[in-house]
């Protein structure tokens, strides 16, 4: 549904986005995934033709539909939803109004135009508070009035640039209620977040970005297959560990002590949990505490790029 | 008290309003600027005077009349242009000269004689233009003493220090405007000048509109949607024309309903006008709107790009008592045409002809402050 090839943008000197190439079919969610600055704000510009690539080339729709996206295809344009980070609605404007005015970007008028406007409404659940303004409406409200604007033209394909930044958790449900809503309408949805739980939660496919490259593209269970390490192992211990000695153990990844407490991942919990305690046992540290949590996007990240996510 | 707060705080500010370097130029630039506008228009002692253009008419052409004549074409305070009496009442009607001076036919014969002998005196006719009717004292001044020195030389040396004789001829004050029936309305002038500069003002929202539309991610958004470049700037341009518009015919309905202001010109000749000046004004916007970065320091620039050129075309001071140079240069400057096209289609009563300047030069400057919006225009979205 829509599918990017070999895009690259440079400013000046610096090379933003380099040989990215993603796709995202109906009835799919596929998250977008990088710290700031690996050049995803760019690569959403190029999705949505607001930016034009250097090299590469965007596609929107399949078979016979399909249709480059350039700055000249409203056809293309038209297929598209584009959700930016920004609460970009008119906060003076009615929320019917906001959406009347977006319909009409996009050709609706009408009848149509007005069905639409409370089909859309009625999806974020703003129905009620049509003919208030946003200027009243809380962040939440705002952000899904923000999501509804690029609904209303019902596009096949709709970009998310981390909707739900300041969102409290009452409404960043109600948010993936809505994406999950569109996802099973048949709609291919493509979300930029750095919140991995929402990644987690929300997509079939992830693609991770750094310095503008796709470092990794596949199912979340794809990508932790990846890791040396699919479980974490977190215990309260006594003095400090010899990490280095302790990360040449087998089974055990990337030991870390920040004061009593020691994180390590392992390969295989039923046989590394006990060797780790007989380990430590037999160095003399006490162990006051154990828990054990599978690996995430945020291991995931870590080990494909020696970063956080939030660096 | 906490010092290390009190300075940290003191220290802050000025960090951040230091750093801001346009904001800065700004408060340094305004007041250099505009005190060198007001000292070029008041000048200093040593500078020579601004001549004053005025028309002279000779309906009597005696003697006496040409030695007067000559003496005001020898005056180095006026320009003179000279010819037909109606000619010249009409150069003063369009504001071309100050004032048109009409010497009487037997002005030779009678001026004379009123001052030897009393009886009838002549009546010399003063046509000026009452917008800037200070130039009217220093028109009758000089005239006084020109008549009066020629009327001494031909009377042998009689008139000088003439204190017991009184004037012997009067001065009619007609003021150029419409109609002869209808005083000059000083409002007619104000409400140009003002309605051009606060309409002015409005386009610089259109423009900042845009800026913090792109900040707000609204231009992403519009961007993204299937619209043409021109579709979105031409959306802007409608837009702001038909706000300049209804604002300049609210402005104007309270000049007619309140202040009796009057459109004595050609109608046609104001709205045309008012369209072009409409136009300009959010080709204006558009220009600040490519050319700015942050609103709040393009609108402080923009505010002050204004001020310039509504204090160039004659909205707060006349722009007769400007240095010649200057008057030269802000026939360049869109509200003197604007602020002199509505006082012709206003208060001077003048016919669409006269329109046909100012709505051509409204319209020039229009397109080319389109043509620079668009060419500098940054259609790329801040870099990330």
């Amino acid at each position: 549904m829509l599918e990017a090839q070999g895009l690259g943008k440079s400013y000046g000197n610096r090379q933003v986005v380099a040989g990215l190439s993603l796709s995202v079919a109906a009835g799919e969610i596929v998250g977008l995934l990088g710290p700031n600055g690996a050049g995803k704000s760019t690569t959403v510009a190029m999705l949505c033709g607001l930016v034009a690539a250097d090299q590469g080339r965007v596609f929107v729709g399949d078979g016979t539909r399909r249709l480059e996206l350039t700055e000249d295809t409203p056809g293309a344009k038209r297929r598209i939803g584009v959700v930016p980070q920004e609460l970009s609605i008119y906060e003076n404007l009615g929320a019917a109004a906001n959406l009347m005015l977006f319909g009409a970007l996009y050709g609706l008028a009408g009848a149509l135009l007005r069905e639409r406007v409370e089909a859309a409404l009625q999806l974020v659940g703003l129905a009620d508070r049509a003919g208030d303004k946003p200027q009243l409406f809380s962040g939440g409200m705002k952000r899904r009035l923000n999501i509804a604007a690029a609904l209303v033209h019902d596009p096949d394909i709709l970009i998310f640039d981390e909707p739900t930044v300041g969102v409290d958790p009452q409404s960043r449900n109600a948010i993936f209620d809505n994406l999950e809503l569109l996802k099973d309408r048949g709609k291919a949805l493509l979300y930029t977040t750095h919140y991995m739980e929402e990644a987690e939660r929300l997509c079939d496919r992830v693609v991770i970005m750094d310095h503008g490259q796709v470092v990794a593209s596949d199912t979340l269970q794809g990508l932790y297959k990846r890791l040396p390490a699919v479980a974490t192992l977190e215990l309260e211990v006594d003095g400090a560990v010899d990490l280095a000695a302790l990360g040449k153990e087998p089974g055990i990844t990337r030991p870390t002590q920040d004061g009593a407490r020691l994180h390590a991942g392992v390969a295989d919990l039923g046989q590394a949990a006990p060797a780790l305690l007989s380990w430590l046992a037999a160095r003399g540290h006490a162990v006051h505490r154990i828990s054990s949590g599978r690996a995430d996007l945020e291991d995931i990240f870590l080990s494909l790029t020696g970063r956080q996510l939030r660096d | 008290m906490n010092f290390t707060a009190f300075r940290a705080l003191v220290r802050k500010d000025l960090i951040l309003y230091f750093s801001n370097r346009r904001a800065l130029i700004m408060s340094i630039a305004a007041p250099i600027v505009i005190a060198a506008f007001f000292g070029a228009i008041f000048g200093s002692p040593g500078d020579k005077p601004t001549r004053i253009p005025i028309a002279l008419a000779d309906r009597d052409a005696s003697v006496l009349s040409q030695a007067i004549g000559a003496a005001i074409k020898a005056d180095p305070a006026f320009e003179v242009t000279s010819g037909e009496e109606a000619a010249m009442v009409e150069l003063a009607r369009h504001g071309k000269v100050r004032a048109a001076i009409v010497l009487p036919a037997g002005l030779g014969a009678e001026a004379p004689r009123a001052l030897m002998l009393g009886g009838a005196k002549p009546v010399v006719a003063v046509h000026y233009d009452p917008s800037q009717a200070a130039a009217m004292t220093l028109v009758r001044g000089l005239l006084t003493q020109h008549v009066m020195k020629a009327l001494g030389d031909s009377v042998g040396g009689g008139a000088r220090g003439a204190g017991s004789f009184s004037l012997p001829f009067t001065t009619e004050a007609v003021e150029s405007t419409a109609r002869r029936d209808a005083p000059y309305n000083s409002y007619s002038h104000s409400f140009a000048g003002m309605g051009v500069q606060f309409i002015l003002f409005m386009g610089i929202e259109v423009g900042v509109g845009v800026l913090l539309a792109r900040r707000l991610g609204l231009w992403k958004r519009l961007r993204a949607a299937p619209l043409s470049r021109s579709l979105l700037l031409g959306s802007h341009i409608v837009s702001g024309a038909i706000t300049a518009l209804i604002l300049l015919a609210i402005i104007y309905a309270a000049a007619i309903g309140i202040f009796h202001v009057r459109v004595d010109g050609s109608v046609a000749g104001f709205i045309g006008i008012a369209i072009a000046f409409a136009l300009l004004t959010s080709s204006f916007g558009l220009l600040i709107a490519a050319i700015g970065k942050t609103p709040e320091a393009t609108r402080g620039l923009a505010i002050f790009a204004t001020l310039v050129m509504v204090m160039l075309g004659g909205a707060w001071v006349p722009s007769f008592i400007f240095p010649p140079w200057l008057q030269t240069a802000s026939l360049v400057v869109p509200t003197r045409w604007a602020v002199d096209g509505l006082d012709a289609m206003t208060w001077r009563g003048l016919g669409f002809e006269a329109a046909v300047m100012p709505i051509v030069m409204l319209l020039a400057f229009s397109v080319l402050f389109a043509a620079v919006a668009i060419w500098r225009f940054d259609w790329e979205e801040p870099r990330s």
